[in-house]
């Protein structure tokens, strides 16, 4: 049961020795849809559950913490120093976060889908909180004094009544750590919570503003080269001649051929982008469809099966949504650096899934996991983008292959067109409303973009909810809130509609079909703070509103918009109002909430991916455009704290409101109503 | 040739075609340029050649020899950041931090050519900086509270002096 994971955390550990592990079951279900298009499961692995594990106590008092989660923007190295701090009852700054190494942190299924902060951190407050309990009643012994007695504080027992006080590393020493078995009956509720709940700053914040900390891409080792891979012109590509004598010429360049596989390396990138650009090679080539063939491929026009109501709909509505493929576009493109030593193969990359990476490699390589050691340093974002280990397999190859370290970054073009994309979709919706403005029947169906975030939150007494799978003609995977984007853009769209056939305002219509209080809740608090009922839409100054829940977050968003005359949409101002139980970090979700704001408004306005023929059209930032500063409206967020609830994930479901609520004020503004995302082409056509 | 990089003058042997980001990076270890589109399109290779910003990922390494080149290692007075770095902290101005460098470099050179920009000039002098995790407005807060920081601090310097 020892795994190589274990084994390379006691040789980093030292001072602590062998000793019994109880495992127990991790009772995680890894979401269909969460992947790089590979959609594995990965069964069987079991979460430690000594304290030793996850938490260790130097003598000199440092404390260090090892979680299999990863850092990639979404600030969970604070979150997670923050619980452990809380439980320890000591300063943030005192506690060190071990992420996302194979070698020395317990395995772990990945960081995606929002799991960190309802799955993670409680495990990381149940081993701090039995550690700090272990350390009272070493310290209770020592003295021979009621545990009850002592106070914990500042990584110290204190004993008041003697004046007296131990500290955390004095302690921990006696303690059998591996021996001892979390218990989360010593976890502190969030009311009592001290360091969680508080704005704590960044941890690493510093280094990042001196441009000291290290990403997978700054990596360096002693005697690397760097590589490049040949890619073929389009997708599904086959190799029919090569010819690389005037690349393996170029003086330190190594070519590499296996199969369909051809890539240099050099002793610079300059060199290795040379020696590609020297080689000659022929390519049979596919058709396949296109941007402008996608609708019709997933979803042939013609008419869904309506539902049936029980009674008559005073009024009924069918419409169809498009959803285009759009790129995460994470600033740092795939990295990693390779190094074998003998049959041991190290790799630094930037992955959302560092132990699936390390699968994978040894799959490729066909040597055992425990001889694979996946280090991920806090990457440049990922946003569900970098769940895949591609790059680091390739460096791993070419360092295979040329017997030395290799450090292979993608180009943006590469990443655009190599990685995969957030999927396309077409969602058809039949619905129906009697006299009184009351939902009597739903059916929605969701065709290929996924099922996230589809059940309709609205009380309805008939309905039908349904996703097709279709194959994807491009790669596909994981996006930050998944299909819930699209599934909301099409769902409040459609009430939108609705709520005009109902002659009632589109928060009425809403209110009117919402039973669920904390969606409730949080609809309030934003149309209130935006003053909705104040507003008054014109041609060319208009206000939407949406909301909607997913992932245990509840989310309502008011935008105001203006339409100049060349038909651009600008978004001036936008209310959200946010809601994922108990609060960890107000600053920290703060700035995801924003940051999902003005991420979501891309995908809502402007970003497509254009494709012909199995090549991407659109794979440079001059021609796929992002959110920029002139993008980004005034934003107002409205958290609201529930102490009472578990605390959910806050990084993904933020952005699911932007995309309607914008759709919803161009409605208000021309009437016209846009059923395509990204809505600018459309709009402007 | 000859590059001075935050004020050390230092030797490389290099295509001067070469772009300076590589070179930095590469051959010299300043690794707190990013690359991130390769084209100028993004931002995140910013540095400063003679108080002016650039990307470094479009200029060849060759027309900067002998110019003062700043990146984000040398921004820093030892230990003491620079105002803008200590706002962008203030502010949490970042998600990943990917972008921070460049968008910290050239919220310098702005603010030295202007030192009370308005929040459209701000936009305008970050246009070209992109920060995909979406921060921008608390950049714009950070730059504002730069400015702040850098007042008091001009304003300290002249008490001492007197």
């Amino acid at each position: 049961m020892l795994s190589a994971k274990r084994i390379g955390r006691r040789e980093f550990l030292g001072s602590l020795g062998g000793g019994l592990l109880v495992l127990c079951s991790l009772g995680e279900d890894l979401n269909a849809q969460e992947s790089g298009g590979a959609r594995r499961r990965e069964a069987g692995h079991e979460l430690p559950e000594d304290v030793a594990a996850w938490l260790h106590i130097a003598p000199n008092g440092e404390i260090t913490a090892f979680t299999g989660k990863v850092e990639v923007g979404q600030n969970v190295r604070t979150s997670l120093t923050q619980a452990v701090a809380d439980e320890l009852r000591c300063s943030p700054s005192m506690v060190r976060l071990v992420m996302g190494d194979t070698a020395l942190t317990p395995w772990d299924m990945g960081t995606f889908g929002s799991r960190t902060t309802p799955t993670m951190a409680p495990v990381m407050r149940k081993m701090a909180g039995t550690a700090r309990q272990q350390l009272l009643t070493a310290a209770a012994q020592k003295w021979s004094a009621d545990p009850k007695s002592l106070e914990v504080k500042n990584a110290c027992v204190i004993n008041s009544a003697i004046k007296k006080s131990a500290s955390f590393g004095e302690l921990a020493g006696s303690i059998d750590w591996v021996h001892v078995v979390g218990d989360s009956g010593y976890v502190t509720a969030p009311s009592n919570w001290q360091v969680a709940g508080q704005s704590v700053p960044k941890v690493n914040a510093r280094e990042i503003v001196m441009g000291k900390h290290k990403y997978a891409s700054d990596q360096k080792r002693a005697g690397l080269v760097y590589g490049a891979v040949l890619r073929p012109p389009s997708f599904g590509a086959t190799l029919t001649s090569l010819n690389t004598a005037a690349a393996s010429a170029i003086s330190g360049v190594k070519v590499v051929h296996d199969g369909d596989f051809v890539g240099v390396t050099a002793p610079n990138e300059q060199i290795a982008s040379q020696a590609l650009a020297a080689i000659h090679a022929t390519w049979q080539e596919k058709p396949q469809i296109s941007s402008a063939e996608l609708f019709t491929y997933i979803k042939p026009n013609g008419p869904s099966p309506a539902v049936t109501a029980n009674g008559n709909p005073a009024k009924t509505l069918n419409a169809r949504y498009t959803i285009a493929y759009i790129a995460h576009v994470p600033l740092e493109p795939r990295a990693a650096v390779a190094e074998w030593t003998e049959d041991k193969l190290t790799v630094w990359t930037g992955t959302q899934r560092p132990f699936g990476v390390r699968s994978e490699l040894a799959s490729e390589f066909k040597i055992p996991e425990n001889q694979v050691h996946v280090i991920m340093p806090d990457t440049g974002s990922a946003y569900g983008g970098k769940h895949t280990g591609e790059c680091a397999i390739e460096a791993a190859r070419l360092a295979k292959a040329v017997g030395k370290p290799v450090k292979l970054v993608w180009t943006r073009e590469e990443e655009f067109t190599w990685a995969y994309l957030r999927p396309a979709g077409v969602i058809e919706i039949d619905s129906g409303i009697g006299g009184d403005g009351a939902l009597m029947a739903w059916e929605f169906h969701n065709y290929m973009s996924g099922p996230s975030g589809l059940p309709t939150p609205y009380e309805v007494p008939v309905k039908k909810e349904q996703f097709h799978q279709v194959e994807s003609p491009l790669r596909e995977g994981s996006y930050r809130g998944l299909a819930a984007t699209a599934n909301h853009f099409a769902r409040e769209s459609h009430m939108d509609d609705l709520a005009a056939l109902a002659g009632m305002n589109p928060l009425a219509f809403r209110l009117r079909n919402l039973q669920n209080p904390r969606l409730k809740a949080v609809l309030i608090a934003a149309t209130d703070k935006f003053g909705w009922s104040k507003v008054k839409s014109s041609k060319n100054t208009a206000f939407g509103l949406a909301c909607g829940t997913e992932k245990g977050g509840y989310v309502a968003a008011c935008a105001q918009i203006t339409i100049d005359k060349n038909r651009d949409v600008h978004v001036d101002r936008v209310v959200e109002a946010w809601e994922c139980g108990a609060i960890v970090n107000p600053e920290h979700l703060k700035n995801q909430v924003e940051g999902a704001i003005v991420m979501g408004l891309g995908g809502a306005l402007f970003e497509a991916i254009d494709f012909a023929n199995g090549r991407i059209l659109n794979p440079h930032l001059a021609q796929y455009r992002v959110p920029r500063f002139s993008d980004a409206p005034k934003i107002e967020v409205i958290l609201l704290d529930r102490k009472d609830t578990p605390s959910a994930g806050a990084g993904e479901t933020p952005i699911v409101c932007i995309a309607p609520a914008i759709g919803n004020a161009i409605f208000a503004a021309t009437g016209l109503r846009i059923r395509s995302m990204p809505i600018l082409p459309t709009f402007r056509a | 040739m000859d590059l001075v990089i935050n004020g050390t003058r230092t030797s490389v042997s290099v295509d001067p075609a070469r772009p300076l980001l590589f070179v930095l990076r590469n051959e010299l270890d300043y690794t707190g340029a990013k690359y991130g589109c390769g084209e100028g399109q993004c931002g995140a290779c910013t540095v400063l050649i003679d108080g002016e910003p650039h990307r470094s990922c479009v200029t060849p390494v060759g027309i900067v020899a002998g110019k003062e080149i700043t990146t984000i290692e040398g921004l820093a007075d030892g230990d003491k950041l620079h105002p803008v770095q200590q706002a962008f902290i203030e502010c949490d101005a970042m998600q990943c931090g990917y972008c921070t460098g460049g968008m910290v470099l050239s919220s310098v050179a702005l603010l030295r050519k202007n030192p009370s920009p308005t929040e459209a000039q701000i936009k305008q002098a970050l246009e070209g900086n992109v920060c995909r995790c979406g921060t921008y407005n608390r950049i714009l807060s950070a730059v504002q509270k730069a400015r702040q920081l850098m007042l008091t601090q001009a304003k300290e310097n002249y008490r001492a002096e007197r």
